[in-house]
């Protein structure tokens, strides 16, 4: 294996130890919020996207970099959004408590 | 010092920012925050990767398919997070989901294509992206049909049919079976047309990922998706070590591994096991089971009591102790400031009101909560399954406000039905019981329930808006 699919495995298989952990204890209350918190996260993708975008050449190979980057991008705006939708009705609105 | 040297540091800060996000979303103080930091370093890895030398190697072009990538993008999800309905959230988190899949796939595609075609690509390289490509694509489609049951556009039943396990298994096996001749094929093994094989690959596995999800009843589909959420996690990680970034293989294997988590808790919440939403077909109702459960009703002489919104409300009003149990009708009928409305009323009257929130009430897990909050329900009004529970019994009167399966009896009593185990609100325990529904329709789950024919019940048939604003009204008058 080259080095660097060796670093990789390193990262993912310490990256689930801190999947797990990070989450242990959720309230339900946030099971919502933070799976599409989470959902917003592997939007990540995008900077995948960028990186391919014009891998292959040809209107085909353009097409599908284009809609890649689309997906990616709709998938992060759209679920930072959204959670910061859902979580602004967690939030106390002063003056309108008794 | 080269600029571009930072783009690495640059990814690291991005992903620490991710598990402070997540970390921060799991606490109701710092859930907001979480989510705005986690996206101030979703941003920064954006920037730097505008600097990345591979990009930069595109030239323009790379820059023009980027840029309007971002914008189409960035201005569809912005404009669909914004416009939602809080109801139809559910659905939206579906699509952003598969939308992240549908990029994951894309991606191991054109980077295996460009592996292909140039200087070649070794076993382990095509079998990652055949992974992030086939996890992509089911979750992709397995997404798109969840969210299609969830707004209408198709059955929320689940969908059956003969030999539906073995179309299934045919899809998985062909879909494994290409992917792996591939593999041979990119190593040399065999002389095949790759960018055909490939192209197979995707085609069965959005075909598997509609098969997988099409038989499952919308009252699982949270469940679902939290599961499709936790497949684009690891198709995203598996497209990092595809395209060797570390940044990748960190954020994907992060919300792989909590999404694991949150699916199981979701799934305890509902006491079932993963397999069993998956592979359980819960929500195809036995056929005709609505003239079975008629037939049963005129055998043992129980039957429906309706009553009026007066009558309802002066039951209200002379309670002590009330207890609300909001459930998903309440959520389309956007009832919650009315019934905000009529707790305050009830309260200055000095009657006792809480609500009783079930863990999966509604259509996702907090539904309830998020809606309740919106109209200014003090949080500590709300009660959780386990600590309202007891409390049931000395309730005078339990308002239930399009809440069904998840107060049926039938899940602590009868051990053949669907629902047999799931915890649920012991509303039959309270002294009395108004429950607020638009018709006798069953649930999500789609059977009976038999709270409704309990001698203690009376049923205020109606929008749960418009009942709930005229209960306000005749308690006003009593």
């Amino acid at each position: 294996m080259t080095t660097e699919a060796i670093v990789g495995l390193y990262v993912f298989i310490l990256a689930i130890f801190v999947g797990f952990e990070v989450i242990s204890k959720v309230p339900s209350t946030l099971h919502t919020p933070l799976m599409s918190g989470a959902n917003a996260i592997h939007g990540i993708i995008v900077i995948g996207a960028m990186l391919v975008s014009a891998a292959i050449g040809g209107p085909l190979g353009l097409a599908l970099g284009f809609f890649a980057v689309v997906l990616g991008t709709a998938n992060v705006v759209g679920g930072f959004v959204v959670t910061d939708r859902m979580l602004a009705m967690f939030k106390q609105k002063p003056g309108q408590r008794k | 010092m080269d600029l571009r040297s930072l783009i690495p540091l640059t990814y690291l800060i991005a992903a620490v920012t991710f598990v402070l996000g997540l970390k921060g979303l799991s606490g109701p103080k710092t859930a907001v925050n979480g989510n705005r930091i986690a996206a101030a370093g979703m941003l920064l890895a954006v920037a730097a990767t505008f600097f990345d030398v591979e990009f930069q190697g595109y030239g323009a072009t790379g820059l023009l398919v980027t840029a309007a990538g971002l914008v189409v993008g960035g201005a569809a999800g912005f404009t669909g997070a914004r416009l939602v309905k809080m109801t139809a959230m559910p659905q939206m988190v579906a699509l952003f989901n598969g939308a992240g899949g549908g990029a994951a796939a894309l991606v191991s595609i054109l980077e295996l294509t460009r592996g292909l075609a140039g200087s070649g690509v070794t076993a382990g390289e095509t079998i990652t992206s055949m992974l992030g490509l086939m996890i992509g694509a089911v979750s992709f489609s397995g997404s798109a049909v969840a969210f299609g049951k969830l707004q209408g556009l198709i059955t929320p039943r689940a969908f059956k049919y003969g030999g539906q396990q073995i179309v299934t298994s045919v899809l998985f096996g062909g879909m494994i079976l290409l992917s792996l001749l591939l593999t041979a094929s990119a190593a040399g093994a065999v002389a095949l047309p790759q960018l055909l094989v490939m192209t197979g690959v995707a085609i069965l596995a959005l075909l598997f990922g509609v098969a997988l999800v099409m038989p499952i009843g919308g009252a699982d589909m949270p469940v679902v998706i939290s599961l499709l959420n936790a497949f684009t996690g690891l198709a995203v990680a598996a497209a990092g070590f595809v395209l060797g970034n570390q940044l990748l293989i960190v954020a994907g294997t992060l919300v792989g591994a909590s999404g694991t988590i949150l699916t199981r808790l979701m799934s305890k919440a509902m006491n079932r096991s993963i397999g069993n939403v998956l592979f359980g077909a819960f929500g195809a109702a036995p056929a005709g089971g609505a003239e079975a459960g008629a037939a049963m009703r005129a055998d043992d002489g129980r039957t429906v009591r309706s009553t009026t919104a007066d009558d309802a409300a002066t039951l209200l009003a002379y309670a002590r102790n009330v207890i609300v149990v909001p459930g998903y009708g309440l959520a389309v009928a956007q009832a919650q400031h009315n019934v905000r409305e009529l707790a305050d009323l009830l309260e200055s009257r000095g009657v006792n009101v809480v609500y009783a929130i079930h863990p999966v009430a509604g259509r996702m897990p907090g539904h309830m909560n998020v809606l309740l909050a919106e109209a200014n329900v003090p949080y500590e009004k709300l009660m959780d399954m386990d600590a309202v529970n007891p409390e049931f019994p000395r309730a005078d009167v339990a308002l239930v406000i399009g809440a069904n399966d998840v107060t049926n009896p039938a899940a602590r009593s009868t051990k053949g039905s669907p629902i047999y185990g799931m915890p649920i609100l012991d509303v039959d325990k309270a002294q009395q019981i108004i429950v607020i529904k638009r018709s006798m329709k069953p649930g999500f789950a789609g059977i009976d329930n038999d709270l409704y024919l309990d001698p203690k019940t009376q049923m205020l048939f109606g929008d749960a808006k418009e009942a709930v604003a005229k209960l306000v009204a005749g308690v006003k008058a009593a």
